[in-house]
């Protein structure tokens, strides 16, 4: 198959989140950039897939600027065969997914897969939205894909509210990855002196607009000092959850 | 402003979203003198529960005229609701960013060619204009955000236990909605569905019990599952007790997890590591139980106990079933 594999890059899980002066963007200063952790288990997925039926090329696409090519090299040295960026600054999903959906068009591939969501603005809207743009089956929320045993078919098990369902879905399909298909591979030696000479192309944007605008952001609100009780204090917890919080 | 909400169910029985999603409506819309508050059922339920909707303030229940909506499929649902947007002339569409929600949201604000705010936590101000100032949480509940929505279509997705239903108004009529005769044929089958049988669903739950690796095995679950059944609240738990397979992949909570808003959470022998906080730190109130006074956990809870989760489980599980009996 030749599988597309959307990356976005997010701060490390770590990050201590600070915003600029004007609240308008993240504080970047010491961010660490990392592979949105659920592309990542769908670049893997990728990989085991092709090897699994014998054939077909990995490409990973990011839309967005040159700082993220580091992420884009590592994908090339997990195993990626060749990388695509779309040259924009996207401020919203729609962006991102009116950007890959033109890209796509114009090529030909049987699979698209993008994480559940990204871990910086947790949305979890490009792999729906470029379902609809390419008029392709979305399955949403995966949690194992394997070959259905006839060709252009997959079995896909999706989370949904209160269980889990197996389907079987004909390509060319949108999947959106979700933890447990897989582990996520690390790169070796060779992996990483393969990916300098991997193909990575630049693309123009179509220049699409984003849905939203951002007025501001803000941390949290602070929360009051934790209350303590002792082990045999049970009974004045119970009260303070039902009186003064009013959760019981 | 005519406003369409997107209703589920579940096996034929209204969700608990189903009610959110018009009370979060009827409650934003109709000091602005909206009157209109249609809803299109997600799949059937039976014309009483639908014509109840009206008690939360929906003015007509638009039913499905067969079963093709029973089971969600995104294809379907969406090209159905679409129809809907389509015929009544609505100009927003109100649904809760539930796994169906995001499979359909993302689809509609493409088709319907609408802006989509979605995963809002509270109603949005409306502005004079007409525009709305929506707030959403962002980097894993590390920070908060606020945008300003506008267009001449829009779809608001908010996120579960935003806001509490309230009683307003009666029954209301209801009518039948075309399915297109299934939206023509989908290009996904289904092969087996497998329910969580007789649990609360974790993203659904009002309160939740979470055990970190602090209970030492899955043999102490119990402890957790008497504590969770004596306040009526899901079970839910750390990243690490899921990959040791103490408990199952659909409790563990955090970034790479479920992210979950609840009215209670309390975290039993879990450190508070920043990921795992990512998940939970929303919640309203916040109780840590863990044996070492310095744990992160405490610096987010409202309320702590220093102790050891064997000894102090079972004493707060019988305060609460004391204090529910007297
Ligand atoms: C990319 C990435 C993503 C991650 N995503 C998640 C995620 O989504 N969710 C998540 O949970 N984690 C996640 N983690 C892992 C996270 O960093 C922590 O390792 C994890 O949350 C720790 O789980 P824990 O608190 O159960 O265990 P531990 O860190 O081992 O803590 C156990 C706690 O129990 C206490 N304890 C011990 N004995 C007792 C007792 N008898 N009674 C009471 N308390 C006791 C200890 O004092 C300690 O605080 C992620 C990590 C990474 C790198
Ligand atoms: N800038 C981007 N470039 C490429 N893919 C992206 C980008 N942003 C998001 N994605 C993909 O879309 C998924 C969902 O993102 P989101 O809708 O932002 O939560 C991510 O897991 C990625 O697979």
């Amino acid at each position: 198959m030749n599988i597309l594999v959307c990356l976005s890059q997010v701060p490390d899980t770590t990050t201590k989140i600070a915003f600029s002066a004007d609240n308008k963007s993240l504080n970047k200063t010491g961010v660490q950039y990392i592979i949105n952790p659920y592309d990542e288990l769908a670049l893997t997925k990728a990989l085991e897939l092709n090897e699994a039926t014998g054939g077909g090329t990995v490409t990973v696409i990011h839309v967005g600027g040159a700082d993220a090519e580091p992420v884009l090299r590592k994908a090339l040295a997990i195993g990626a065969d060749q990388a695509v960026r779309i040259e924009a600054e996207p401020l919203d999903s729609r962006q991102v997914a009116a950007e890959l959906a033109a890209y796509i068009q114009g090529q030909s591939y049987d699979l698209v897969l993008t994480g559940r969501e990204s871990i910086d603005y947790n949305c979890g809207l490009v792999g729906g939205m470029l379902s609809q743009y390419l008029d392709w089956p979305l399955v949403n929320v995966a949690t194992s894909i394997d070959p259905a045993g006839q060709a252009g078919v997959l079995a896909v098990s999706r989370d949904m509210d209160g269980g889990r369902e197996k389907v079987e879905v004909s390509l060319p399909a949108v999947i959106t990855c979700q933890k447990e298909l897989t582990e996520p591979r690390i790169p070796n030696m060779r992996g990483i002196m393969a990916a300098r000479s991997k193909p990575l192309q630049v693309v123009s944007p179509q220049g699409i607009g984003p849905d939203l605008s951002l007025l501001s952001h803000a941390l949290p609100p602070a929360r009051q000092a934790c209350r303590y009780f002792e082990a045999d204090q049970m009974d004045a917890l119970v009260e303070a959850l039902r009186q003064q919080a009013k959760v019981l | 402003m005519k406003v369409l909400i997107y209703a589920e169910q579940q096996d034929g029985q209204l969700k608990k979203s189903a009610f959110e999603a018009v009370s979060f409506a009827v409650q934003t819309w109709a000091p602005h003198g909206v009157q209109d508050f249609t809803v299109v059922m997600g799949g059937r339920v039976s014309e009483q529960d639908a014509a109840g909707l009206g008690n939360y303030g929906a003015t007509l229940v638009l039913m499905p005229e067969d079963g093709s909506l029973d089971a969600f499929e995104p294809h379907v649902h969406s090209a159905v609701l679409l129809d809907a947007l389509q015929k009544s002339g609505a100009d927003l569409l109100v649904m809760a960013h539930t796994y169906a929600g995001k499979s359909l949201a993302p689809r509609l604000a493409v088709s319907w060619q609408a802006t989509l705010a979605a995963a809002v936590n509270h109603p949005p101000e409306v502005q004079q204009d007409g525009s709305w100032t929506v707030q959403r949480t962002v980097y894993s509940n590390k920070g908060l955000a606020t945008y300003q929505v506008s267009g001449d279509r829009r779809i608001l997705s908010f996120t579960p236990n935003a806001l509490k239903p309230v009683l307003q108004g009666a029954p209301c009529p209801v009518q039948p909605l075309s399915t297109l005769a299934g939206a023509g044929a989908s290009r996904t089958h289904r092969l087996e569905v497998q329910k969580v049988q007789g649990k609360i669903p974790l993203t659904e739950a009002e309160r939740v019990i979470s055990g970190g690796r602090g209970l030492k095995g899955p043999e102490n679950w119990h402890l957790i599952e008497g504590l969770a059944d004596a306040c009526a609240a899901a079970t839910a738990c750390s990243k690490p007790v899921s990959d040791m397979h103490w408990r199952s992949h659909d409790e563990h909570v955090g970034q790479t997890g479920i992210t979950i808003k609840p009215d209670l959470y309390i975290a039993v022998g879990i450190s508070g590591a920043i990921q795992h906080l990512a998940g939970v730190s929303s919640s309203k109130t916040i109780v840590a139980i863990n044996t070492d006074p310095e744990a992160p956990f405490f610096k987010v809870a409202d309320y702590g106990v220093v102790g050891d989760a064997l000894e102090v489980l079972p004493r707060l599980t019988e305060a609460i079933r004391r204090s529910a009996g007297s």
